[in-house]
């Protein structure tokens, strides 16, 4: 059989599983397809990689086509999200003297009410919060200011944010460069192993439904490769399928451990997967249900709704016009391509293209074609929502 | 002279940095200051406020660069990466020689040229002599090995030298392997019997 071959880049974390566990479980072979799966250094790197075609598809930040959408950042060149590679993945980690302090002040470590523990921390904090993200546009970086700025904290202005790639945030932290991070697992882990950090909060605590990383490819591509499209997203799909089945998580650890991959211990790589963790070098641990999802409450789709809301809070950051950024992210998430990819599976998807941001509070069934799809809760933690029509009216 | 530019070289490697700084002379007597120190760096550059950033693309410290392209005061220029809208695809020949260039907003592209050709020149040269390293590297490391895969076979089936290395040579015919492949399984398994 003759395999169509296709380059794709991906950044060490475990939410590039979905790209790895369709190259060796056999995915794309079923669709015709060979991966030629690239490790990047940076995602700087990783999307030029892609921007400037040595690689047609990236695992990609969620806000990074976004905000080329809008005109911010290094690259000028559009990139399309195809689907929703993750949900969720992310862990806040604070620096064992901090979280010392946090303890003093009478902090459990719960690892789940995000307003307690961002008073405890800005209680803790003397002076300015030096605080790691992976990226400037990053879902990391957004959490991060919602979560602080729903308490009250002017965020990033009161903030020393400083970009620190993902391997070397518990080296940062050791050094004493930051006194917390947020970053994609297993990073976070590796931290707590290096006897360096605790861990403070999941991401999904903050939003229980965040889009995290994306099928990024050029518009372009997109729109003069329609087959390959098509193929790349009914992929994706099966691998998320595969990944959210508990009986596969071993496998899934495995896979990701080789050093080819991501060069972490099994062990700790299945903290995320099975939502089981070791916040502290003491051995606390905490369970954390949903703590990734790779298909559930469809993951993969790729809501409008979601582009809109990483672009309305860009666009608040940066002082560019609301309306205008609203309608550049319009198209950026490729809901049309989605759905056409998936008729063929005759997969259950959502009627709607776009949601209230934030409105679920419980798991819910939703119109859809045959009227069995159940959504996964998108609460945020301070209850607001975001509906784009009310924006509009 | 106002054709002299400002460059920062992000560039942990003090020789490296040394024959960057070398062919950034041969265009130019240009203003080159090598940052050496990672951390905190895009706060360093900004101090320095240059024309042009250089870095190693294979740097994972790259991503601090992203942070200069939103200017966060009045006072700072924002700078984005380098993109050329000519058709000898320059900015792709960086990337491919592992070079990225970041330049500030309103830099004119015949200005930039030279210097990030220069920067390609070097950099690929750096990108050859990392890949004729690895490949010594790996065929070195790939006869040790056979060498001590003949040696247990030589004393485990009282052979010679030379059918030592064609009963490997056999095997990895037979299974579609590589003879180092075969011969690193080998000297596993011995160590394990052992």
């Amino acid at each position: 059989m003759n395999l169509h071959l296709l380059r794709a880049g991906f950044i060490p974390l475990v939410d590039a599983a979905p790209l790895i566990v369709a190259h060796e479980i056999g995915f794309a072979e079923e669709e015709g397809l060979a991966l030629d799966l690239r490790k990047a250094p940076s995602w700087s790197t990783l999307r030029d990689m892609v921007a400037l075609g040595q690689i047609e598809a990236a695992h990609m930040l969620s806000p990074v086509p976004v905000a080329t959408a809008l005109g911010l950042g290094g690259n000028a060149t559009r990139l399309d999200a195809l689907s929703v590679l993750s949900v969720n993945g992310n862990v806040v980690c604070v620096s064992r003297a901090l979280a010392d302090r946090m303890r003093a002040g009478g902090y459990a470590f719960d690892f789940s009410d995000p307003r307690a523990a961002g008073e405890a921390l800005m209680k803790a904090v003397d002076g300015q919060l030096r605080i790691g993200v992976p990226f400037p546009f990053s879902m990391h970086a957004e959490l991060l200011y919602y979560w602080l700025g729903a308490l009250g904290v002017p965020a990033p202005q009161s903030l020393d944010v400083r970009t620190v790639p993902p391997p070397l945030m518990a080296d940062a932290i050791a050094a004493g460069e930051v006194d917390a991070f947020c970053v994609g697992e297993p990073w976070g882990s590796i931290a707590v192993e290096n006897g360096v950090g605790e861990l403070l909060l999941p991401g999904s605590a903050i939003w229980s439904f965040a889009p995290e990383k994306v099928l990024a490819v050029r518009h372009d591509w997109a729109g003069t490769q329609p087959v390959l499209t098509g193929k790349l997203i009914r992929t994706l799909w099966r691998a998320g399928r595969w990944l959210s089945q508990p009986a596969n998580r071993a496998t899934a650890s495995e896979i990701l451990s080789q050093p080819h991959y991501l060069g972490v211990t099994a062990e700790i790589l299945d903290r995320a997967l099975s939502g089981h963790f070791v916040i502290s070098p003491r051995g606390d641990q905490r369970q954390r249900d949903s703590f990734v999802a790779f298909h559930e409450g469809a993951a993969t789709f790729p809501w409008r709704s979601q582009a809109q809301w990483i672009a309305q809070r860009l666009a608040a950051r940066t002082g560019l016009d609301r309306d205008m950024s609203l309608a550049a992210a319009h198209q950026v998430f490729r809901t049309d391509l989605y759905r056409n990819a998936l008729s063929a599976l005759h997969v259950d998807l959502p009627g709607a293209s776009e949601k209230v941001e934030g409105a679920l509070d419980t798991p819910r069934e939703i119109a859809s074609a045959s009227g069995t799809l159940i959504l996964r809760p998108d609460r945020f933690f301070d209850g607001a929502v975001f509906d784009l029509s009310a924006l509009q009216r | 002279m106002s054709d002299n530019l400002s460059i920062v070289v992000v560039e942990k490697d003090r020789d490296r940095a040394l024959l960057i700084i070398d062919s950034l002379r041969t265009s130019g007597n240009h203003d080159v200051f090598v940052i050496s120190e990672e951390a905190g760096l895009a706060r360093r550059i900004s101090e320095r406020n240059p024309d042009i950033v250089l870095m190693d693309v294979a740097s994972p410290s790259r991503d601090m660069l992203e942070e200069l392209t939103l200017a966060s005061s009045p006072l700072e220029r924002p700078v984005a990466m380098f993109v050329d809208q000519s058709e000898d695809g320059l900015t792709k020949a960086a990337i491919e020689a592992g070079v990225s260039a970041y330049v500030v907003d309103g830099l004119r592209p015949e200005r930039i040229k030279p210097i990030i050709d220069a920067a390609i020149a070097r950099f690929h040269m750096f990108q050859q002599m990392r890949a004729e390293l690895e490949a010594t590297k790996k065929a070195l490391q790939e006869r040790k090995v056979i060498d001590r895969a003949k040696g247990i076979l030589m004393k485990a089936r009282g052979i010679e030298e030379d059918e030592a290395y064609a009963l490997l040579r056999k095997t990895a015919m037979d299974q579609g392997r590589k003879v180092a492949d075969v011969a690193e399984s080998l000297v596993t398994a011995a160590g394990l019997l052992s």
